[in-house]
């Protein structure tokens, strides 16, 4: 995957915890176009597990993550 | 990914601030993974979308040996306890940032969560629909089973 992977939005959920990291993405994801790439930041340590499975189940894909300090980035490509 | 969304029908027969929360994250995690959710409230789970009450839900500290400060049940048992847990309690998961119950609710309305109000538990306690918060159908046992036949998980709390 090229490093510079171009960024279409970019979701804040730095101190939220489950259940809101992966609704606040979903939300966020319904409004892009398909191809279209958001980035999710959380400080949830349980928000690796959950967007893997949220991505597996929704059909999305999760391009990269990134972790510096205790904000971990994912990178969410829209599917469809 | 399929043609039919899986579906999670939830049971919610707890009026605890500790047993509110499980049903009310699975059905609104469950709407961010594109999936289906109802939840039944009965018995004292119909407090949970009771609007005189879901902002007050308690946590009991008598014969609750799972409370972070553990609580010997003769000092749980007396008065203005509860009261004291429950402070405790929310004082915790705001520190955590947890959501409320009314944010919960509103969530889980917002993204489509079916709530179902059980008829006999409003009839025994006394509830009328216009205690309920809004965005919620009443029915029975039929009407869970009814949404639950076609579920892919059921859970009762």
């Amino acid at each position: 995957m090229a490093e510079d992977i171009k960024v279409d939005s970019t979701l804040d959920c730095k101190g939220l915890v489950c259940p809101e990291p992966i609704v606040k993405t979903n939300m966020v994801i319904k409004k892009l176009q398909v191809g279209q790439v958001l980035v999710m930041e959380s400080t949830d340590a349980g928000a690796t597990s959950d967007m893997h499975s949220w991505a597996k189940r929704t059909g999305h894909q999760l391009l990269k993550e990134e972790a510096s300090g205790n904000v971990l980035k994912f990178y969410v490509k829209k599917m469809k | 990914m399929t043609d039919k969304p899986k579906r999670i029908a939830l049971i919610a027969s707890k009026g605890t601030l500790d047993m509110a929360y499980p049903p009310l994250i699975l059905a609104t995690a469950a709407i961010a993974m594109d999936m289906e959710a109802g939840i039944f409230f009965t018995f004292y789970g119909l407090d949970i979308i009771n609007k005189h009450k879901y902002n007050s839900l308690k946590v009991p500290p008598l014969a609750n040996p799972a409370m972070p400060v553990p609580m010997p049940n003769i000092l749980g048992a007396l008065p203005g306890m509860t009261a004291m847990a429950t402070m405790m309690m929310k004082s915790w998961m705001n520190k955590a940032n947890v959501t409320t119950i009314p944010k919960l609710l509103d969530m889980a309305r917002e993204g489509g969560v079916k709530l179902i109000g059980c008829q006999m538990t409003m009839d025994v306690m006394g509830v009328k629909k216009e205690d309920l918060i809004d965005g919620v159908e009443i029915g029975g046992a039929a009407t869970y089973l009814d949404y639950a036949v076609d579920a892919n998980i059921t859970l009762f709390v």
